[in-house]
């Protein structure tokens, strides 16, 4: 019943930005509150950039999600990069490798209702998240 | 590539973003404004995010990056319009903007640049001496 | 369990045979268990709707309240269930109003003189009626769910109000237990009319809020950080000495931010912020 998952690459500025686009229209389709909106696509946007910076490019998949009760959204991040060593580390607030704020992963994280983060050195990064609705 | 127009009115520079900015676009704002500082000697500057749905930690630092580099050129930046929704966000996201002066529309920051300019020439008369020389220059 | 095409057949058959004497000792067994809570005529239609449906379900050779043929039949088992549920009926007397047709149909058939044929169709039929009374007990507890949550949204409009006490001044008066879910429409609703009021200041009072714990400390730290992204400050008022006790016990802290005890002193701090004077015999001439 739910629709086709929807793909885009992720290589540069630009597909930050239709990310975004992507997310939000997802995001009103699936009736998240306003701030909820708001929410998800920040959380999109910190980790495509990561995607884009960090692994060298990827893909992000959005998906419109059903668990019975609730409707969401999971939008999953998949690079190829060097993977992340520390995870822990890398959800600490402040830390970065990449001169941002070091808010990018740690703060999605709290954005987001589940997170999920699959990384090995070498191997890339794979990072789910999902927002339900209220 | 877009860029974000850079407006002068009076002795103030408005800028007001529109649009979803690439990571690119937000980089040149930050060197126009820069430029257009230095160039037109303006004293403040309004950073207009109402039509902004989102602030992440790239727009923020943006922010914070004009609002340092303004300061050092003896410019005082406020943003305004941040929308509730972005502002809540903000907060969750661990984003507080310290350093940046906030004000709630475009009408609420120049006062609150004009009162800030006022207290920084000791709220007499120095100010007049600086425009001359601003205008003149 | 489902019931066999023939059952079903005789099923049908029966209603059809009985229909009049039926319905009528169906909506009696019926009305007596409501006690007169709800009009003769309405109960009547209700009860002739029922078995109207009923006997198309069957003529559709629905044996279940599953079948797709029986589709006409749940919606009028849901309908009824709704109705009751928001008339302030308990589920049993909603169920009893389906169960009752156990009783009218073993009144009919005694009355025939009952074989043992007849008897395993009684239980065949009882089994279908069970599922009926089932399915409308599932209904009627979804339609109360529907009411709470209802009542639980309207609530939350109810207690927020964000009043404009001053030219550019703007209060939110917290009364109850703050909760996540309240402590967000709170600060959604504050925040808005900022934007909409144009207010550089705004007031929370939680005067009228029980208790302070730290999630609720936490709900009112972020809308102040919040507001003052925005470009407006916020001052945290009706600070009763049983709850200053607590913030300190449990050590929140509040930091920079403005706290008063009282509304009133929240308004004198806010207007002698935006320069108004605010002194009894303040001297407006001059």
């Amino acid at each position: 019943m739910n629709a086709e998952p929807q793909r885009l690459t992720v290589a540069s500025d630009q597909d930050v930005v239709r990310v975004r686009q992507l997310v939000r229209t997802v995001a009103v389709a699936v009736k998240l509150s306003l701030v909820d909106q708001t929410k998800l696509v920040t959380a999109a946007s910190e980790l495509a950039r990561n995607t884009l910076v960090y692994g060298g490019g990827g893909t992000v998949e959005v998906d419109r999600v059903d668990n019975g009760r609730r409707a969401g959204i999971r939008i999953a991040f998949v690079d190829s990069g060097p993977g992340i060593a520390d995870v822990n580390l890398a959800l600490t607030d402040g830390y970065t490798t990449g001169g941002g704020l070091g808010l990018g992963l740690s703060g999605a994280r709290r954005l987001v209702d589940e997170f999920d983060i699959d990384t090995e050195p070498g191997r890339g990064t794979s990072i789910t998240v999902t927002k339900w609705c209220r | 590539m877009e860029r974000v127009p850079v407006l002068k009115i009076g002795d103030m520079l408005l800028v007001s973003i529109q649009v979803d900015m690439e990571d690119q676009t937000a980089l040149n704002l930050q060197e126009d404004l820069a430029d257009k500082i230095v160039a037109t000697g303006c004293r403040g500057v309004i950073i207009d995010i109402s039509a902004l749905d989102i602030v992440d930690s790239f727009v923020g630092r943006m922010l914070a990056t004009i609002a340092g580099i303004s300061k050092v050129l003896d410019a005082e930046t406020v943003v305004v319009g941040m929308r509730p929704a972005v502002a809540i966000t903000l907060v969750e996201l661990g984003l507080s903007l310290p350093g940046i002066r906030t004000a709630l529309n475009v009408e609420l920051g120049m006062a609150l640049l004009a009162r800030a300019r006022f207290e920084a020439e000791g709220g007499g008369d120095a100010g007049e001496d600086d425009e001359t020389v601003a205008a003149a220059s | 369990m489902a019931l066999g095409t023939d059952e079903i057949g005789r099923f049908a058959g029966f209603l059809k045979e009985h229909e009049a004497a039926l319905v009528e000792s169906w909506s009696h067994r019926v009305a007596d268990g409501l006690r007169g809570r709800l009009s003769q005529t309405e109960l009547n239609r209700q009860i002739e709707e029922l078995f109207r449906a009923l006997s198309e379900a069957l003529d559709g050779g629905a044996g279940t309240v599953e079948d797709p043929n029986a589709a006409e039949l749940r919606a009028v088992l849901s309908e009824l269930s709704r109705s009751r549920a928001r008339q302030g009926f308990t589920s049993t007397e909603t169920a009893v109003s389906v169960f009752a047709l156990k009783d009218a149909l073993l009144a009919a058939m005694d009355a025939r003189q009952a074989d043992a044929g007849t008897l395993r169709d009684f239980i065949a039929f009882s089994a279908l009626i069970d599922e009926l009374g089932l399915f409308t007990f599932a209904s009627y507890a979804a339609a109360r769910e529907e009411l709470i949550a209802d009542q639980a949204e309207e609530l939350l409009e109810l207690a927020t109000p964000v009043v404009k006490l001053w030219e550019g001044v703007v209060a939110v008066p917290l009364v109850g237990t703050l909760d996540s879910a309240r402590a967000q429409v709170v600060m959604e609703r504050l925040l808005d009319a900022l934007v909409t009021t144009g207010s550089p200041y705004a007031i929370i009072d939680i005067t009228g809020v029980p208790a302070v714990d730290t999630q609720v400390a936490q709900h009112l730290l972020k809308t102040v950080v919040a507001a003052r992204l925005m470009g407006a400050d916020c001052i945290i008022s009706g600070i009763r000495p049983q709850i200053a006790q607590t913030i300190v016990a449990l050590g929140i802290e509040f930091g920079d931010i403005a706290t008063k005890a009282s509304l009133a002193d929240a308004l004198r701090h806010v207007l002698r912020l935006s320069g108004v004077d605010t002194r009894r015999n303040g001297r407006k001439d001059g």
